[in-house]
């Protein structure tokens, strides 16, 4: 299938672009607001377009197990899921890491804790960046701000999971799962075949042959120092990942006095807000992280010297402003602005909130 | 004594009667003497030789005593977490349907944190193998309670014995899930002896030989000892499953070519 112009639900948009990636194996369990992935995924059958399996799992648990099993075998594997369903999918997300498998894991996050509602929320990003299960380790995450994003990151995903050898988490909001804009797709993508697997994973399970010793994947070693020395290298990639793979956009920065930092739905909000404050005269830019691991510390930093204060606008209590704080090393004041529980804020609240409480307040 | 044979005579090709399988690594078992795991492991691995499966087989061990097993069995194998291993093994068969599938799972493990992934995947029918090693407590942890604990019987956590009423009542899974319409071939069988080793090694070719035929999920219960964690001796523990565990876990088959088999 060629280049498509399509107008679709960022749910569906993930699902499409899955298909076109060449995805072998999606397994999920159904959650509002991302129900629509598996739902389009059935209704598109891709057993006959790619022979992409699609199965749904008895739970989360048992989902991202699956794409344990599945990644193992050096196949392209997806779930996707919202707050409650990735909760549940910690110890997976942690095995999955430890025993360096990739896949591509979607969470569309709505209003917590617990049940909490489902509109969305960007109130998970604590989990997300800095682990979210057992251990030291880290997932990349994505953070689109469209659709056409949401289709991208499914491609940028597999590379770098397959790059790295790590689950990474494209990690959108119940806003841009939802809404439906214009999507440009890519072009279809071959599954690869088994050879090619061989060939790209040689560490995967794919049964042993003569030519090769057996290969294991565990994420167990008894002896610590074995385990030790398994953390030190996983760390080690994790630097090199910070190193290399920080992603983000400047939107209207370079005359800044006052920056916004957010992603995803905030960061479309503020950049209406922008057109609020300018008009006022007010000089506003937008710093929009597109990686939220890892977090673009440095480029932030070197804007902190044109800067008069930085607000960290998030669907949440104020969780990424830890990181803002960490990368700018207190040069300039950072305030948080957010609300919680589901609620979108309003471009005006925004705008109002840096006029009034920051620059004036 | 001119007429006892020499050691030099005794590993004569034609002396040979048996030999381990090159399916098993040449790694010391990390399991207790007289423990029933490194039997099952070696009739598993005995029928993936034979069949000449090698190559095409990928055998999961989530966590217990045998978590280990990827040590021992010389085929690509995944280690995975408590209770998931038929999350994975579906996950396997599903992108590999050609490959010989099977997990290897304790009954705290099979019976306890993963009878969800167990059940579901008996219910959908996918085409793997689980082998289930039912030896009534939590070995690795050391001795606790598992759903399978008989009745009156002590471990770790039931230091009195286990009541029903308290504790809940020991849990049959096997003939749980040969219910499922998704199972094909269902059956105990034990390792306490060259008999019943045999048997089970029969049961185990079944299992797999349906598994190539896509039939559903085959399943081999090993009911085994755990002298450790039973605080007995290999011999008296062997006697104690005999005399407690098989009156209320029987062996032989429960469901075969799909059919419960009328007792
Ligand atoms: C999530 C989680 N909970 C608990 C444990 C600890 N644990 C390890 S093995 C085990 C029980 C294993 O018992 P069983 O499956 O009967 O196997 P056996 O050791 O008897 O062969 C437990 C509870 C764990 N590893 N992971
Ligand atoms: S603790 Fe029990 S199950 Fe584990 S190796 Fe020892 S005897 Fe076997």
């Amino acid at each position: 299938m060629g280049k498509e112009l399509k107008l679709m639900k960022g749910n569906e948009a993930f699902a499409e672009a899955a298909i076109r990636a060449g995805v072998d194996g999606y397994f999920g369990y159904p959650i509002t607001p991302q129900s629509e992935v598996m739902e389009y995924l059935t209704a598109e059958k891709p057993h006959e377009r790619t022979g992409m399996i699609v199965l749904q799992a008895e739970s989360e648990v048992a989902s991202i197990n699956m794409l344990y099993g599945g990644a193992a075998c050096g196949k392209k594997v997806m779930t996707s899921s919202s707050s409650p369903g990735i909760s549940l999918m910690q110890e997976g997300i942690s095995y999955m890491a430890g025993a360096e498998l990739p896949c591509v894991l979607l969470n569309v996050v709505r209003g917590g804790p617990g049940l909490g509602t489902i509109q969305p929320s960007q109130a998970d990003y604590f989990q997300s960046t800095k682990g979210g299960g057992h251990g030291d380790y880290h997932t990349i995450v994505l953070a689109p701000s469209s659709v056409q994003e949401m289709y991208d990151y499914v491609e940028l995903g597999y590379e770098l999971a397959f790059k790295y050898r790590t689950p990474v988490m494209v990690q959108s909001d119940g806003a841009i799962g939802q809404m439906m804009e214009k999507v440009q797709t890519g072009d279809q993508k071959i599954r690869l075949t088994e050879e090619e697997i061989i060939r790209n994973c040689p560490w995967a399970t794919t049964g042993k042959t003569p030519n090769r010793e057996r290969n294991i994947i565990t994420s167990l070693n008894l002896d610590s120092l074995v385990q030790e020395k398994h953390n030190i290298k996983l760390q080690k990639k994790y630097r090199e990942i910070e190193a290399v793979e920080v992603r983000f956009e400047k939107i209207q920065c370079d005359d800044a006095e006052f920056l916004f930092v957010a992603y995803g739905t905030s960061a479309r909000i503020c950049l209406k807000s922008i057109q609020i404050l300018r008009a006022k005269g007010i000089k506003v830019g937008l710093f929009r992280p597109i990686t939220l691991y890892p977090f673009p510390k440095e480029p932030l930093y070197k804007m902190v010297k044109n800067v008069k204060g930085i607000l960290s606008v998030e669907m949440s209590a104020g969780q990424m402003i830890e990181d803002i704080k960490l990368a700018v090393e207190c040069k300039v004041p950072v305030y948080h602005f957010g609300r919680m529980g589901g609620i979108i804020p309003s471009p005006t609240e925004v705008a109002d909130f840096l006029e009034h409480q920051f620059i004036k307040g | 004594m001119a007429d006892t044979i020499t050691k030099a005579e005794i590993i004569n090709p034609e002396n040979l009667v048996y030999k381990k399988t090159s399916m098993m690594t040449n790694n010391v078992l990390s399991y207790c003497p007289g423990c029933g795991h490194g039997t099952a492991h070696r009739i598993i691995m005995e029928v993936i030789d034979e069949m000449g499966l090698q190559a095409k087989t990928i055998g999961v061990a989530p966590v217990g005593c045998s978590v280990l097993a990827y040590d021992f069995m010389n085929i690509d194998m995944q280690q995975a977490a408590h209770g998931r291993a038929p999350a994975l093994a579906t996950a396997i068969k599903r992108l590999h349907p050609e490959k010989t599938v099977f997990t290897y799972q304790g009954d705290g493990d099979l019976a306890a944190i993963g009878t969800a992934e167990t059940i579901h995947a008996a219910n959908r029918g996918e085409n793997f193998t689980i082998f289930f090693i039912n030896n009534g407590i939590y070995g690795m942890t050391g001795g606790q309670m598992a759903p399978t604990t008989l009745e009156g019987m002590k471990s770790s956590t039931t230091p009195y014995g286990r009541e029903w009423q308290r504790m809940g009542h020991p849990l049959k899974m096997t003939e749980l899930i040969a219910q499922l319409p998704g199972t094909y071939y269902v059956t105990r069988q034990a390792v306490h002896t060259p008999v019943s080793v045999r048997k089970a090694k029969k049961a185990v070719r079944t299992a797999i030989e349906l598994q190539q035929q896509n039939k559903g999920l085959t399943f081999v219960e090993i009911v085994s000892n755990c002298n450790s964690g039973w605080k007995m001796t290999p011999v008296q523990a062997n006697q104690w499953m005999v005399d407690n565990m098989f009156p209320f876990y029987p062996l032989g088959d429960i469901k075969v070519d799909g059919e419960l088999v009328k007792k």
